[in-house]
C-alpha cells in the first residue's frame, strides 16, 4: 500500500519542530499510515495531547484535536469518547505526561478499560523542559536532575499498564516504524477496550548528551543491540533480560470494554 | 429519587442541584466522592443512565473536570461536583475550561477549610477561590444559592450561563444549603427556559474554532463534526492553532474576560428585601441569608430601618447592585462564615461607608441575635 498522509496532515506546517534525531516524527508517520491504512476518516479521529515534545503532535494534524494540561490527555479522552463513542480517540502522551504526572489516570483507564487508544513516546526524560528525569529514567542515568546519577529505578510502563488491566499493550522502538504501525493499527481495528503501545523513543538533545552518546545514530544502535522481542522469549526461554528491551504483544484479550458494559448493562437495566 | 417530575417536593438542596442539571439537558457526570456534596454524584450515578447519559467516578479531581471538559467539548452538558479540598485540585482545569471555552458547570459545596477542615461543617470560605484559585487572568461566573428552591433555579441559570458564554460557571454552595430539606416546586419543562451553545452551521466553510461572534464568544462545533475543530489550553490563534504573539495572547485573554464582563449586570442576580428606606444594610448570600432575613425582621419591628441584599452571584462581583444599594446605608453588615472575604470586596465599592463585618469559624451557623448584637451597638452609639 502506497501512502500519502494528506488526509490527516497539515503539511504547511512543517517541518516538525521536534530536534534532529528524535523519533518523533517516526511515531507520528506510523500513527498517520495506520490511519489510512484503517481509511479512517479525519471527523472521526480526535487526538488528545498534554504537555511535553509528543504533546505538540496534535499540531500537525488536520483531525480534530484537544490540546490540554501536563498529565490530563488520558482523563479528557474519557470524556470525549464516553461523550461520543464512535469517535476514534488518540491520546498522545509522552513519559512524563503518561506515565509520571499522569501515571494515575493512566493505569485507572486500563483497569477500566475506557475505549480509547494511548500512544506513548518513551524517551526516558523530560525533552521539553531541558532533560529532567522521569517515572521511565533508568537508574543511574544522568539527567539536568540527576546530575550526580539517578537513584530511582524506572517504571516498566508497559507491564504496569498491563496489570491494571488494559485488553492491549504492545511496545515496539522508533527503530522499527512496521511494527509501530501494526501494533497501532491492530489496536484500531480492535475498536474495544484501553490498547496500549509503548514506543521507546531517543532524545538525543538531552538524555543522549548527558549519557555520553554522541548522536543519535549511537543511541538507535543501542536500542537495536538490546532489543529482544517477546516472541524469541516465549520460544527460547528466559534470559537475563536486565538491560533489554522487550519488544511485542504483552497482552492481546478480548474485552467488553467500559462503553460496552455501560450503554449495553447499565443504561439498558436502568 | 425523585428525576424530573413537575409538582411540589420535598428534598435536599443536593438533589435539587442534581434534578436541575438534568433539566438543563446535562448528560455527563464526572466527579470524585466528597463531604458534603456526594449526593450529586450519588443522583447522577442513579439517574443519568436513565437520562441517556453518563457517569463517571473519577480517579481524582482532576480527571474528574478534564473528563468533563472533554464530554463537553463532544457537544454534551456537563457537570462535576465537589467540596473545597476537591476544588483546589480542580484549579488546574478550571483553567483548562476557561482557555478552551468548554461550558460547564462546577458545584462546590463549602466546608470548614484550610485543607481537610471540618469536613462536615459549613463555611463561606472558598469566595475567592472561586474568583482567583486558578492562575492567570481569567473570569468566571459564580452563583450561590440560599435555599433549596434556589438550588434548583440558579443551577438552570447556572448551565444556560455556561451555554450562553462558552465558560466554566460554579454553584457555590455550603454545607447548611447543600444538606438541608426544603419544599420545592419543579415546573414544567415547557415552563423552564433552557439555553444552549451555538453551533456553527456545518456549511460553513470557513468555519475558525476561535473566531468570536458579535457577543465575543465563539460559535462551537462538537467533536465529530465534518467541520474540524480544535481546543487548545495554550496560547492560540482563532484557528485554534498555537500562536505564541504577544498582541494575539493580549486580545485571546482580554476577549475571554471581556465576554462576560460585559455582561455582568445581565448577570448579577440579587434579591433585596426593604431597601427602600434602609438605613442598616445586611449583605449577605447563601447560608448568611436566613439569619440577616431573621435578624431585620426583628429589628424592623424595634423600629429599626434595616434591609437585606442577597446576592445571588457573586462572581462577576456585583459592584453596581451593591453601589446602588448601599449609597443611603448608614451602616453595612456583612455575616459570613469566613474572616470577611465577601466584606473585603464590598469594601472595594464604598470604601467611604462603615462596613462591619460578623464573622465566624468553627463550622457553627450564624445566629440572628449574632447580628441583631452588632446592629444595637451600632445603633445606641
Amino acid at each position: 500500500m502506497k501512502y500519502s498522509g494528506k488526509k490527516y496532515v497539515k503539511e504547511e506546517l512543517l517541518p516538525f519542530f521536534w530536534c534532529s534525531g528524535c523519533g518523533n516524527g517516526i511515531i507520528f508517520a506510523a500513527l498517520i499510515r495506520a490511519m489510512e491504512e484503517n481509511n479512517l476518516e479525519k471527523k472521526d479521529i480526535v487526538a488528545v495531547t498534554g504537555i511535553g515534545c509528543w504533546g505538540k503532535a496534535d499540531d500537525y494534524l488536520k483531525t480534530h484535536a484537544f490540546h490540554g494540561t501536563h498529565g490530563r490527555a488520558i482523563a479528557v479522552a474519557t470524556g470525549i469518547k464516553l461523550a461520543n463513542p464512535l469517535l476514534h480517540i488518540f491520546a498522545l502522551v509522552g513519559d512524563g505526561d503518561g506515565a509520571t504526572i499522569g501515571g494515575n489516570h493512566l493505569i485507572h483507564a486500563a483497569r477500566r478499560n475506557i475505549d480509547i487508544i494511548t500512544i506513548m513516546s518513551n524517551n526516558l526524560n523530560y525533552g521539553m523542559t531541558g532533560g529532567q528525569y522521569s517515572g521511565t529514567t533508568p537508574f543511574d542515568s544522568i539527567t539536568s536532575t540527576s546530575r550526580r546519577g539517578h537513584a530511582e529505578d524506572a517504571f516498566d510502563i508497559s507491564n504496569l499498564v498491563k496489570s491494571a488491566g488494559a485488553g492491549y499493550v504492545a511496545r515496539c522502538t522508533i527503530d522499527n516504524p512496521r511494527m509501530i504501525q501494526r501494533f497501532i493499527s491492530k489496536a484500531i481495528k480492535k475498536e474495544r477496550g484501553f490498547r496500549f503501545i509503548e514506543v521507546i523513543n531517543i532524545c538525543p538533545t538531552y538524555f543522549g548528551r548527558y549519557n555520553k552518546f554522541n548522536n543519535a545514530v549511537e543511541m538507535i544502535k543501542d536500542i537495536k543491540e538490546r532489543t529482544v522481542n517477546i516472541k524469541d522469549i516465549e520460544r527460547e526461554g528466559q534470559e537475563d533480560l536486565d538491560g533489554k528491551i522487550v519488544v511485542g504483544e504483552y497482552i492481546d484479550k478480548k474485552v467488553e470494554g467500559f462503553l460496552e458494559r455501560y450503554w449495553g448493562k447499565i443504561r439498558n437495566n436502568a | 429519587m425523585i428525576c424530573n417530575k413537575k409538582g411540589r417536593h420535598f428534598m435536599q438542596g443536593n438533589i435539587a442541584v442534581g434534578e436541575a442539571a438534568i433539566i438543563s439537558g446535562a448528560r455527563f457526570f464526572a466527579g470524585y466522592p466528597i463531604t458534603p456534596s456526594s449526593e450529586i454524584a450519588e443522583h447522577a450515578s442513579l439517574n443519568l443512565p436513565i437520562a441517556g447519559g453518563t457517569f463517571i467516578q473519577m480517579e481524582d479531581e482532576i480527571g474528574s473536570l478534564a473528563a468533563v471538559i472533554g464530554a463537553s467539548m463532544a457537544g454534551v452538558k456537563a457537570y462535576t461536583a465537589t467540596s473545597g479540598p476537591g476544588l483546589s485540585l480542580m484549579n488546574e482545569n478550571i483553567g483548562l475550561a476557561c482557555m478552551v471555552e468548554a461550558p460547564c458547570v462546577i458545584v462546590s459545596v463549602q466546608r470548614a477549610g484550610p485543607s481537610t477542615g471540618l469536613a462536615t461543617k459549613p463555611a463561606q470560605g472558598d469566595f475567592y477561590q472561586f474568583r482567583y484559585g486558578t492562575h492567570g487572568d481569567h473570569m468566571i461566573i459564580a452563583l450561590s444559592p440560599a435555599s433549596v428552591q434556589e438550588c434548583f433555579d440558579l443551577t438552570i441559570k447556572a448551565f444556560n450561563f455556561s451555554e450562553r458564554f462558552r465558560c466554566p460557571v460554579f454553584l457555590a454552595l455550603d454545607a447548611i444549603i447543600a444538606k438541608m430539606y426544603e419544599t420545592v416546586d419543579i415546573p414544567g419543562s415547557d415552563e423552564i427556559e433552557i439555553l444552549n451553545r451555538k453551533i456553527a452551521s456545518t456549511s460553513d466553510k470557513d468555519y475558525l474554532p476561535y473566531k468570536p461572534d458579535e457577543n465575543g464568544v465563539p460559535l462551537f462545533v462538537p467533536f465529530g463534526s465534518s467541520l474540524i475543530t480544535r481546543a487548545n489550553s495554550s496560547g492560540h490563534g482563532i484557528d485554534g492553532y498555537p500562536c505564541a504573539d504577544d498582541k494575539n495572547h493580549d486580545r485571546l485573554v482580554r476577549r475571554l474576560i471581556d465576554k462576560i464582563d460585559r455582561y455582568k449586570e445581565e448577570i448579577a442576580l440579587f434579591k433585596e428585601f426593604n431597601i427602600s428606606d434602609v438605613e442598616i444594610l445586611i449583605i449577605s448570600y447563601g447560608c448568611s441569608t436566613r439569619p440577616a432575613l431573621a435578624a431585620m425582621k426583628k429589628a424592623r419591628k424595634k423600629g429599626i430601618k434595616a434591609g437585606v441584599l442577597q446576592l445571588q452571584t457573586l462572581w462577576p462581583f456585583p459592584e453596581a447592585i451593591v453601589k446602588s444599594a448601599v449609597s443611603q446605608a448608614k451602616l453595612i453588615l456583612v455575616p459570613e462564615l469566613s474572616l470577611g472575604q465577601l466584606k473585603s470586596e464590598i469594601t472595594k465599592y464604598c470604601p467611604k461607608k462603615t462596613v462591619i463585618g460578623i464573622n465566624k469559624l468553627g463550622g457553627t451557623t450564624i445566629q440572628p441575635d449574632d447580628i441583631l448584637a452588632f446592629l444595637s451597638k451600632e445603633i445606641e452609639l
